[in-house]
């Protein structure tokens, strides 16, 4: 594990040194050739389904509760934040390209005027700004459910995150940094499950992989819990023992980008069930 | 809000159709207490619900306070086509009745 991990590393080091293109498209391609020998049996477009991949029994369970799931409660509350008109009359469409559908595809993305990493969340709470309206807490069930259905428009679109300039690349590489760096009671880093033992069993989970981690979320844990990706991500720092960072944080942020970038060419599902 | 019910039916292998129901409910126990006042919230759960194919009764359920907030139930039943009409109503311990009906695709 030790070994394959810094192979890995040395490789993303030296690609980095060596060319003056190295950077985000090698790291995808180097990811994709290692999950392609760790998972030989699962198909590129099946990463969105995480562990759910590497079991037909489970991936079963899943189709059967997709069909009509209970998060079809949460969705249309969420839709009915979207339609709401503000108190100008303007709604959360006229803040997206195509009213929003196909949106979320392109999120996060880096602003350089603003010199930091735009995620979907800002982006509804920026609409709420704009147009004078209170923003959302991160975390609150309002994003989450607004989020859910804003994102739900957006079914299918393949993720298209872009690293363009020296302060995205800069973001990217510190969000990289996060997703390897060994931190917390447990001095556990995110590649050293996800990477490294995608497809073993911890405990009675089996470790879903980097790839297509980000496609599907927010996500109805029992189909009713709506967990966001940086939800998530608090769970996950908790649950090895490493002290969380805020939600809307620089790092989360810059991590979101990073994970975000390396499902490109996925198609999005949200929301969706887990266990 | 409550008691509102959305059906999906379709069929399955040669006359089963599969009726998946979602109904909106609180389905209150009676035994939560409100965090604020520690007084007991009130039982209100649905306590019968009753499925027709084209008029015919063919499930009739008596719910307790085993059954979770927004409940979904799903069945299979034999002698269905395509076009035929699924009707579910629902009466919670308070009186109050919830019904709604679906075409079977």
């Amino acid at each position: 594990m030790q070994h394959r991990l810094k192979s890995i590393l040395t490789l993303l080091l030296l690609s980095t040194s060596i060319g003056a293109h190295a950077g985000p498209e090698e790291d995808r391609s180097a990811l994709i050739e290692h999950y392609r020998k760790q998972l030989p049996n699962i198909k590129f477009e099946d990463y969105v389904y995480g562990a759910l991949a590497m079991n037909a029994e489970a991936k079963l369970q899943y189709d059967e509760m997709m069909e009509f799931p209970p998060f079809t409660l949460d969705l249309r509350q969420g839709e009915a934040i979207w339609e709401k008109p503000f108190s100008n009359g303007e709604k959360f469409s006229s803040c997206f390209k195509y009213g929003g559908f196909n949106a979320a595809a392109n999120y996060p993305y880096f602003d350089d005027t603003a010199g930091r990493v735009i995620t979907f969340e800002n982006a509804i709470n920026d609409c709420l700004k704009a147009n004078k309206e209170p923003e959302f807490k991160y975390g609150s069930r309002e994003m989450a459910l607004v989020t859910s259905y804003a994102k739900n428009i957006s079914n299918n679109a393949k993720i298209n995150i872009k690293v363009k300039g020296p302060g995205a690349l800069a973001a990217y590489d510190k969000g990289k940094r996060i997703y390897y760096e060994r931190r917390g009671q447990l001095n556990f880093n995110c590649a050293g499950c996800h990477v490294d033992n995608a497809g073993k069993f911890l405990r009675n989970d089996q470790l879903s992989m980097l790839i297509g981690a980000a496609s599907h979320w927010p996500t109805y844990r029992s189909g009713t819990e709506a967990v966001t990706m940086q939800g998530r991500f608090v769970q996950c720092n908790t649950l090895t023992r490493t002290e969380p960072r805020a939600l809307n944080s620089e790092d989360y942020n810059n991590l979101e980008y990073f994970m975000t970038y390396m499902s490109n060419g996925l198609k999005m599902q949200t929301p969706v069930f887990r266990k | 809000m409550a008691g509102e019910i959305q059906i999906r039916a379709r069929m399955t292998n040669g006359d089963v159709a599969e009726v998946k129901v979602l109904l909106t409910h609180v389905m209150e126990t009676g035994s939560r207490k409100d965090a604020r006042t520690n007084n007991l919230i009130p039982a209100h759960f649905i306590n019968q619900i009753t499925a027709t194919l084209n008029g015919k009764t063919v499930l009739e359920g008596q719910w307790g306070t085993g059954v979770s907030k927004n409940p979904f139930l799903g069945f299979r039943v034999k002698g269905a086509k395509p076009g035929d009409f699924i009707a579910v109503s629902a009466v919670d311990n308070l009186g109050a009745k919830f019904a709604h009906d679906a075409i079977i695709i």
